[in-house]
């Protein structure tokens, strides 16, 4: 077995690789607004446990640092703005579940299995050990896609997008271990940004609207029927 | 020699399984701050049972008398599969997990045709709800176990049980995720909270019970025992499998003893896990179940996809 030869640490990490696509299918799953927020501050606190693992196990201090990052950001603050903006739009008893659970189920599998097809020449050239962990973060991205198409409220659309840039983090993290510090900090501080944005727009899609329901969109027209 | 101990394991899961439904009971009331009745009561309750004459209805057919016969040699049979203090017994050798599967299927076939023999409502409605949770979980349960397969390279469980033990402690994304699955079926095959509720014959919800409420006597002892029979190599195959620390390899005196004391330990708590999830858990609506059991498969097909994805490497 070839996961028997790893470390136990290098072994704790593809652990978490899987523990971050099972965020992403429960995600997928779930029908409440606030469980959704839950679960992707829980997939954040895994990214950022992650981050720190692997800088333990390649003694880079300076990983550490983006770890504290993606805690604090992703695990605590984002969550808890889009929280914030659930109670403030009164939304926390929406619920949003996709058309057909089942069919999205089956999509998000067969994503995964596609990501590890396509994800498979990538691993066999490169020679770290957590090569495979590629076609996790890339699951990961196709899946906060997946999440994007299938529902129809906005804020899941925004957790959506969050979640795309957590495979994106992901991949940076397992597969070329951080990125230089400068990218890190902007990329952290877009995402923060966007989030303060998306909050804007939410308040004037509901104003406009009284709904964060992106299908009621399409029937909007500029003269009266 | 080996058969002797083969037979005597056998013989141990027969006569342990109503302590451990005693056990599961006693922690139960003690959570809900009710007051248990003594560990030995379902012995008690069995050979009260014994003792009984049964009555049976005017329109029974011999399937009716021979169902719980059928399904306590099957329950019993599949126990004798499943490793419980030492691998490497003659009986576990001839048979695998898919044959474990079978023996369930075999039981419950019986079990449900028993359940519509009389023509009662009930019996009636909890077959096909038997039916189709049985539907969903055994997809579920092979999925799991096929993951096991796949990283063991093979199907029989004391091998299987070998290969873990050799390996040492290896985190696999895919046993976790197995276990978990594993987990939810052995609570749902079993006709636990939050599936089917054990404690009562009065709910509209009832599945297990609904199908053997015409049984009384001797054959209502063999199925309640059969039935707790079920849960002990549900509860010994999650133990021994995902833990198989302390299992015996060897048939000397001492291995076997403290093998014995690992699984007694180990099944205690795993009640307590039991007893636990069934306290804080609520009952399912039952058009929830396949939710739920869905939810099961997802997890094996996931531990399935981590294993080629993450561990079998290229």
């Amino acid at each position: 077995m070839v996961i028997a030869q790893h470390t136990l640490f290098e072994q704790a990490t593809v652990l978490m690789a899987a523990l971050v696509v099972f965020a992403s299918f429960l995600m997928l799953a779930q029908r409440r607004l606030f469980s959704l927020i839950h679960l992707f501050a829980a997939q954040g606190l895994l990214l950022a446990f992650t981050t720190a693992l692997v800088a333990y196990i390649l003694n880079y201090p300076h990983l550490y640092i983006s770890a504290l990052l993606t805690l604090a950001l992703k695990g605590v603050l984002l969550p808890w703005m889009l929280r914030g903006l659930v109670i403030r739009l009164d939304m926390h008893r929406e619920v949003d579940s996709p058309l057909y659970p089942s069919v999205v189920m089956a999509a998000a599998a067969s994503l995964l299995l596609f990501s590890y097809y396509v994800a498979l020449p990538i691993a066999h050239l490169s020679t770290l050990a957590t090569k495979n962990t590629i076609a996790i973060s890339l699951a990961v991205v196709l899946l906060g896609m997946l999440l994007m198409i299938s529902r129809r409220q906005a804020l899941a659309h925004v957790i959506g997008f969050m979640s795309i840039e957590n495979g994106l983090f992901f991949a940076a993290v397992v597969s070329t271990y951080g990125m230089p510090m400068v990218i890190e900090l902007g990329i952290a501080f877009d995402v923060l940004v966007a989030a303060v944005i998306f909050g804007v727009f939410f308040f004037h899609i509901h104003s406009s609207i009284d709904s964060l329901d992106v299908d009621r969109l399409n029937r909007l027209s500029e003269v009266e029927e | 020699m080996a058969w002797l101990l083969a037979i005597l394991e056998t013989l141990l899961f027969i006569g342990g399984a109503p302590l451990l439904a005693g056990w599961i009971k006693w922690l139960k009331c003690h959570l809900q701050n009710r007051k248990a009745p003594s560990l030995l009561q379902p012995y008690r309750n069995l050979f009260k049972l014994f003792g009984k004459q049964p009555v049976i209805a005017q329109h029974a057919s011999w399937l009716f008398d021979a169902a719980p016969y059928v399904v306590f040699a099957a329950t019993v049979l599949a126990a004798t599969i499943v490793p419980l203090i030492a691998v490497h017994l003659p009986a576990s050798a001839m048979a695998d997990v898919i044959v474990l599967v079978g023996f369930f299927a075999l039981a419950r076939f019986f079990l449900v045709l028993a359940g519509m023999d009389i023509g009662t409502a009930f019996g009636g409605m909890g077959s096909s709800r038997e039916m189709t949770i049985s539907s969903l979980a055994e997809p579920a349960m092979l999925m799991a176990v096929f993951t096991l397969a796949m990283s063991a390279s093979t199907t029989n469980l004391s091998t299987a049980i070998d290969f873990i033990l050799d390996n040492g402690l290896v985190l696999r994304p895919s046993f976790i995720f197995a276990l978990v699955a594993l987990a939810m079926v052995a609570v749902a095959e079993n006709g636990r909270i939050p599936v089917d509720n054990p404690a009562t014959h009065l709910e509209l919800t009832m599945i297990h019970e609904a199908m053997i409420l015409e049984y009384s006597g001797r054959w209502l002892a063999l199925i309640e025992w059969a039935g707790q029979i079920r849960l002990m190599v549900y509860a010994v195959l999650i133990a021994n499998i995902f833990f198989p620390w302390g299992i015996a390899e060897t048939s000397h005196f001492e291995a076997l003893a403290f093998g014995g004391l690992a699984i007694f330990l180990k099944l205690a708590l795993l009640a307590v896990a039991l007893a636990v999830s069934e306290t804080v858990i609520a009952k399912m609506r039952v058009f929830r179940y396949q939710e739920y059991l869905g939810f099961a498969y997802l997890l094996s097909l996931l531990g399935m996809l981590s294993h080629i994805i993450l561990e079998a490497g290229s």
